[in-house]
């Protein structure tokens, strides 16, 4: 299998009932996702589009469907509680698509999850304000579009949703598929963070080589880099938005700023290359500098 | 969001952070009124703008005589105040704010902002106080000290008190800091700050901690919860055009570029800025329209983009995942046909319903140029800038 998500996954939808929740909870079916139940409180019993169960509480969701990942779609105001309900309820995968949620809730949610892996359990955030995780041909969780996609073994981590699609569309136009694509969100405080993923792409056979896209804000990208030298074997090219954002500005990502000098593309990029990952000139060229340094 | 130093101490004062006595003032003659409630004879004018670096710009004056606070009132009100924050055309001073003097023996720095690779907040305690934190923090990083804030409890005072002894405090001054640090916790957390930065925080001769300056931003995700602090926010500070695409919910950046882009995602719309800046022109602006672009959406982008006269030509470069192509066609066309297109229009469409998207670009009669793929779009739209640069054609 890829990481992660897969033909084993089966998965919850908190706010499966708001518009967007939804709407991209039909898509994910459609992909061929096994959606086991929905969460919005006060419609409990019902029964989303006369398939899928819908229950008050994530507790009570686990109890009947023992599901091992949720999507969240919870609007900003009450996602970072969202998160901590699903993990509380011992749901392994949380994956938070909401965009918006305001910081201090995200770090009081971030120290609920270490409180809880610190007692033992066993739980891993994606995002949030991200597009989500899809294993091509077996699950996915989120907003991206599924036809683009296609099986395969390239993995892709991102903190761009459409930058994403932009590596995905390259790889399936030059027939090469993905084993898990991961976008790990915009947000300045988020789970899964590059490392996480590499790790697990660095340990998982079917990923033979990796696209990582980065962005100004923040010093993950530089700490990435430092990682893959001392421990990534793959293949792996690297990309970063923003070389010509101003600093102080805020780039429509929450974590695109760059900030008292730290976190500029320049400083990635020269990160990137001192770990000897290549750096794609252009958003256009992921997949061909991918495949200059793949001897397949 | 960002607010004004007289703001900041409006929201000292509520949570116990002590600041000498000060008012607002939006004319000369309010000035002269307030200044004389201040038990003087020192006063202080400061320019009120969104920006650092008020001081050295000749944006802060020290008064000794009323006649003084009369002529540097008038010098700076209404004044254009350049400081490193505001360009080279600097920024118009509306607002001020008259205060009293301090009796100044230390000055110090004290800041609190989210520290992204911990997750958590932290505080910044110096004694550089009134330099830019940024060059001490590169020249001297040995004199900046710092706490992490456990969220589950909270800033506690023996983190402070760590804090005030390693300034060199006396132990009276150390108990004021400890209180006044607590206090300026207590705000951030209260109201959803993302930065709270006094520089400088000033010792006076009695030992006593005051705040001489003041700068507090919000998280623009946890303003929803504050209408006190969105009813501060100062329009006249901010760009006039992200101003209006806000009201779209447009994520909009002005930039001095002459290739106006728009484009769906924060990452894409980064990396079209960066893929024209490869081919020779300049970003205009940083334009995300977001996952559920509508006609209407559109339109007001272009109408946002289209009232900047320094821009030569439009990148619209869409990714249409979920979006569908056809939709975002239908947008550009009702968008550049209410708009009146009189620049160049770039179109570079990609994803589900492309097919249909390119057919209604090119049944519309519209002079639109096409672009195969992000590098293509990108190339044609620096040279269209160029040609209308040069010759005044839009196609």
């Amino acid at each position: 299998m890829a990481v992660l998500v897969g033909k084993q996954t089966r998965l919850l939808v908190q706010g499966i009932t708001g518009t967007a929740g939804a709407f991209h909870t039909r898509q994910c079916i459609a992909y061929g996702t096994n959606v086991v139940g929905g969460i919005t409180p006060g419609k409990g019993g019902q029964k989303f589009d006369d398939t899928v169960p819908i229950f008050n509480t994530v507790a009570e969701a686990m109890a009947a469907t023992q599901a091992n990942a949720t999507m969240i779609f919870v609007p900003p105001p009450f996602a970072a509680e969202a998160i901590m309900e699903a993990a509380d309820a011992g749901v392994e995968l949380l994956v938070c698509i909401t965009e918006g949620i305001p910081v201090l809730d995200m770090v009081r949610a971030q120290t609920y999850l270490q409180g809880l892996r610190a007692d033992g359990k066993n739980v891993r955030l994606i995002g949030p304000n991200c597009p989500g995780i899809i294993t091509p041909g077996e699950c996915k969780i989120g907003i991206m579009p599924g036809h683009i996609h296609k099986p395969g073994h390239v993995g892709v981590v991102s903190r761009s949703g459409t930058l994403t699609y932009e590596a995905v569309g390259q790889l399936t136009a030059l027939g090469l598929g993905q084993s898990t694509c991961i976008g790990i969100g915009g947000d300045p405080v988020k789970g899964t963070d590059f490392i996480d993923t590499l790790e697990l792409f660095q340990n998982d056979p079917d990923t033979h080589a990796v696209i990582m896209i980065g962005e100004i804000g923040g010093s993950a990208e530089e700490a990435a880099a430092a990682w893959v030298k001392a421990n990534f074997t793959k293949p792996i090219i690297g990309f970063v938005a923003g070389l010509t954002a101003p600093p102080g500005r805020r780039m429509g990502h929450a974590g695109a700023i760059i900030s008292g000098g730290t976190g500029t593309g320049q400083g990635k990029i020269a990160a990137f290359e001192a770990a000897g990952i290549a750096v794609a000139p252009t958003p256009a060229d992921l997949a061909s500098t991918l495949l200059k340094v793949w001897k397949r | 969001m960002k607010i004004h130093e007289y703001q900041a101490k409006v929201l000292f004062r509520q949570v116990g952070v002590p600041v000498p006595e000060g008012y607002p003032a939006f004319s000369v003659a309010e000035a002269i009124e307030v200044a004389k409630k201040l038990p003087g004879p020192v006063r202080v004018v400061k320019a009120q703008i969104h920006a650092g670096g008020r001081g050295l710009g000749g944006g802060v004056k020290v008064c000794k005589t009323m006649e003084d606070v009369e002529e540097k009132a008038g010098q700076i009100l209404g004044m254009m105040l350049k400081t490193h924050q505001t360009g080279p055309h600097g920024q118009l001073v509306r607002r001020l704010y008259i205060e009293a003097g301090a009796d100044i023996r230390r000055e110090l720095y004290l800041g609190m902002l989210l520290d992204r690779d911990t997750g958590r907040i932290v505080v910044m305690a110096s004694t550089e106080g009134g330099m830019s934190i940024e060059d001490v923090a590169h020249n001297t990083p040995e004199k900046i000290y710092k706490e992490w804030a456990d969220p589950r409890v909270g800033l506690q005072g023996f983190q402070a008190r760590k804090l005030g002894f390693k300034l060199g405090l006396s132990a009276k001054a150390v108990g004021a800091f400890t209180k006044l640090l607590l206090n300026l916790y207590k705000l951030y957390i209260e109201k959803d700050c993302s930065l709270v930065e006094i520089n400088p925080l000033v010792i006076t001769g009695n030992d006593e901690v005051i705040a001489l300056d003041g700068k507090v931003n919000f998280d623009d995700n946890g303003v929803f919860r504050h209408p006190d602090i969105v009813a501060m926010r100062d329009l006249d500070e901010e760009d006039a055009a992200e101003v209006e695409a806000g009201k779209y919910d447009l994520s909009y950046v002005h930039l001095d570029g002459n290739v106006g882009c728009l484009v769906n995602g924060a990452g894409l719309a980064m990396a079209t800025m960066d893929i024209l800046k490869t081919f020779g022109a300049e970003p205009a602006n940083f334009l995300d329209v977001g996952g559920g672009a509508t006609a209407e959406k559109v339109t007001a982008a272009f109408k946002i983009i289209l009232s900047d006269r320094r821009v030569q030509a439009i990148f619209v470069n869409i990714f249409g995942g979920i979006m569908k192509c056809d939709t975002i066609a239908e947008g550009v066309i009702v968008a550049a046909k209410e708009v009146g297109l009189d620049r160049p229009l770039v179109v570079r469409l990609e994803g589900t319903n492309v097919e249909l998207g390119r057919k209604l670009l090119a049944e519309s009669g519209l002079p639109i140029i096409n672009a195969s793929d992000m590098k293509d779009g990108a190339q044609k739209a620096a040279a269209a800038a160029k040609k209308f640069a040069e010759t005044g054609a839009v196609a």
